[in-house]
């Protein structure tokens, strides 16, 4: 089963293939097969691939499948290669899985654009992207992908071309996850010089041989692919792309800016733990930029008024979860979170979507509600997603994964640990604020959004499978007064050492835990007390606390948006416009002048009358017989 | 058999192949430059054959009905360009004909 690994991202680049040349032709029923079929088919593949590589696991637990050699250059010999471990299983399981509903979803959700065809060629593209990064045995290979997603990322976010906004965030997310793509490169670089190949595992263990832990070299290229892994999972600094990537269509927001492209940063230190465990430094670094993170999208994600962005925000806060638990090296709980986020977040986004096709595309919070009753399957999904996005006791995804990510905090041996444990503990509060602040203000309260119709079963059968999803996926991994099954962690121990924790006493655990419930249930009430209980003078449950000017500070994604404007985009554009009419063009600009002036005169002789050219040939007979004559 | 001086003969060869080249330049009916065409043509051809009985060779007459016969090709081709140009704009005028002009 495993040699047949290579149809996961090959399907989807077949569906793409078959959609960017025949897209027209197909038709809509042709491209719905087409397009929704690629990414089914992958699923059902890689689906195949997991139970055989689970039921009779490989050797070392790992599979490689040569495909071909890329090329050979100067001793760089790339093999395009799969790579399948316990965390490429996890990963292409969350893509395909995923990526297939959000495929479903999407048929209903765009039925009646004029793009229907050209939009499932990019999220197919998009697929088989994501799949080469997860599945890619070389960096190359992986950087291949990692760009790839970048561009569909793009494509998308600028879908609806025609509006010069969307156009505007498009462009600004493929710039600056540049930023980060471009320290990548230069640490790819630098692996590659130092170490003489690019091949994962093979670089993983001549760094360990070759770098003491600590030296400059490890800490500077840990430094540099975390600049990569900041850029594309959108971490401060450079978070900003994010929330303005919520132009693009709704379910490109749940696919590639929520469930899998922006957690590809995680998903790259994890693949490169060993790198990072021998530079300490940067991972305190990776630590504290999620924890940064998580508390200023927090804040930002309870001041916003617009559903998909408050979603935007929640999305960055999470992935900073995922880059706590990466930072004190509990590598799997940071894939266990990527995992169970994945499908509570798509299923958020998924709810949003089908909020706004039946209420007129309409986003703004406050403007919405009363929608429980009259989309009460939307409503259920919706909410249960939420109780796992605000770890909600015992019943939900994210209680446990999110549980595992603080106690792995609290337990490191980390010398910040306690205050990375209480950055994380803060966070837990402003999710379930802002979370239930969204679910109240949309679905409770005087019922003024007018539903113009229902969505169908293509929107509704994916909401309920990811809200499955969403409850049961954190069973897999759990406390010890929930079964202690760990099935997930024992898993993946296979490929991701477990972090070097004192282990907790249980009592310790199982206080921690109650204290985050109880935080939970606190924000709850106070979003609750807030929305419903008539207190909605101020825009945000918090803004009577700090004031109208940090609301707005923290409402303009902390200021950073215009630090960047003024700071590097102003002085650039500035410097075009000087720049535009310089001496240099003036070389050019004669050469094409003096083209078209030519071009102008020659032209005059093309009359276009046979007489003319008659007489043309008669004068060009007599020169050349004058001159064979007299010259 | 009286001999004709070779000036003579060219002169009038030279003669015929300008009044052709003038009334190829000067008339537009499409008809007409056919015409002045074949004049030029049989201006050559007669240069041939002054200069073949000049120097007493065959090449010149041989040469002359290799002219006779792209002549022919040359009206049959002609012909047919001159019915297609009635067929398309109604006249014969080739002025009329001008629209790949720059």
């Amino acid at each position: 089963m495993l040699s047949t690994l290579w149809l996961i991202p090959a399907l989807p680049l077949a569906g793409f293939v078959l959609l960017a040349l025949f897209g027209r032709r197909l038709g809509h029923a042709g491209t719905t097969a087409v397009g929704v079929g690629s990414v089914g088919l992958a699923a059902a593949v890689a689906l195949a691939a997991a139970l055989a590589f689970i039921l009779s696991p490989p050797s070392g637990w790992s599979h490689t499948l040569v495909l071909w050699r890329w090329f050979t250059v100067n001793g760089l010999q790339p093999d395009i290669a799969l790579f399948y471990d316990p965390l490429a299983v996890v990963m292409t399981l969350v893509v395909t899985g995923v990526g297939f509903l959000i495929h479903v979803f999407s048929t209903g959700y765009m039925a009646d654009d004029d793009g229907y065809s050209r939009y499932f060629a990019y999220m197919n593209l998009f697929v088989a992207m994501m799949l080469l990064l997860v599945l890619g045995r070389s960096l190359l290979l992986l950087y291949l992908g990692w760009e790839g997603v970048g561009l569909c990322s793009y494509l998308l976010i600028g879908f609806w071309y025609r509006d010069l906004a969307n156009g505007r965030a498009a462009r600004k997310a493929f710039i600056v996850t540049r930023v980060g793509d471009t320290a990548l490169t230069i640490g790819l670089f630098l692996i590659f010089l130092n170490l003489g190949t690019l091949d994962i595992p093979a670089l993983v263990g001549l760094a360990t041989q070759q770098w003491a832990a600590g030296t400059g070299l490890a800490i500077g290229v840990a430094a540099l692919l975390l600049g990569g892994a900041v850029g594309k999972s959108a971490q401060l600094p450079l978070q900003t792309w994010l929330p303005d990537a919520m132009a693009g269509p709704t379910p490109v927001s749940a696919l590639i800016h929520a469930a899998t492209m922006v957690t590809a940063g995680v998903y790259l230190i994890a693949r490169l733990h060993g790198l990072f465990l021998l530079a300490p430094p940067v991972m305190t670094a990776v630590a504290i930029v999620g924890a940064a993170t998580l508390l200023l999208a927090g804040f930002s994600a309870i001041t916003q008024r617009d559903i998909k962005r408050v979603l935007a925000y929640s999305t960055i806060s999470q992935i900073g979860y995922m880059f706590l638990a990466l930072g004190v090296g509990a590598w799997s709980a940071a894939v266990f979170h990527l995992m169970t986020h994945a499908f509570f977040k798509s299923l958020l986004f998924l709810g949003a979507g089908a909020i706004m096709v039946c209420c007129h595309e309409e986003r703004d919070l406050f403007r919405l509600g009363g929608l429980r009753t009259r989309l009460p399957v939307v409503f259920w999904t919706f909410l249960v997603a939420s109780a796992a996005l605000s770890g909600f006791p015992l019943v939900s995804a994210g209680f446990y994964s999110k549980g595992l990510i603080l106690s792995s905090a609290f337990a490191s041996t980390n010398p910040l640990a306690f205050w990375l444990w209480l950055a994380g503990l803060i966070g837990v509060l402003l999710t379930a604020i802002y979370t239930f602040r969204m679910v109240f203000l949309a679905f409770y309260g005087p019922g003024e959004t007018e539903v113009e119709h229902r969505p169908g079963a293509n929107l509704t059968v994916p909401l309920v499978i990811l809200a499955v999803l969403a409850c049961g996926g954190g069973f897999v991994e759990t406390p010890f007064f929930v079964g202690g099954i760990h099935v997930f962690g024992d898993f993946l121990r296979h490929v991701l050492p477990a972090p070097a924790e004192t282990h907790l006493a249980d009592g310790t655990e199982a206080a921690l835990e109650g204290l985050a419930s109880a935080i939970v249930l606190l924000g709850i009430f106070v979003a609750w007390w807030w929305v419903l209980r008539g207190r909605r003078t101020k825009p945000s449950p918090i803004t009577p606390l700090v004031g109208e000017r940090v609301h707005a500070f923290w409402f303009g994604d902390w200021g950073l948006d215009t630090l960047y404007e003024t700071l590097l985009v102003h002085p650039w554009a500035t410097l075009a416009q000087v720049g535009r009419g310089d001496v240099v063009d003036l070389w050019p600009r004669a050469v094409a002048w003096t083209a078209r002036a030519l071009s102008l005169g020659l032209r005059k002789t093309q009359t276009g009358r046979v007489r003319w050219y008659a007489g043309g040939l008669a004068v060009g007979a007599a020169v050349a017989l004058g001159v064979v004559l007299w010259l | 058999m009286i001999q004709l001086p070779l000036v003579q003969v060219l002169s009038l060869a030279g003669l015929l192949f300008v009044m052709g080249l003038i009334g190829l330049l000067v008339r537009r009916n499409a008809l007409f430059m056919l015409i002045s065409v074949e004049v030029m043509l049989n201006a050559a051809g007669l240069a041939f054959v002054a200069a073949g009985s000049r120097w007493q060779q065959a090449d010149g007459q041989v040469m002359f009905l290799f002219i006779l016969t792209v002549a022919a090709a040359e009206v049959a081709v002609g012909l047919a360009l001159v019915l297609g140009l009635h067929r398309q704009l109604k006249t014969l005028d080739t002025d009329a004909a001008d629209s790949l002009g720059g």
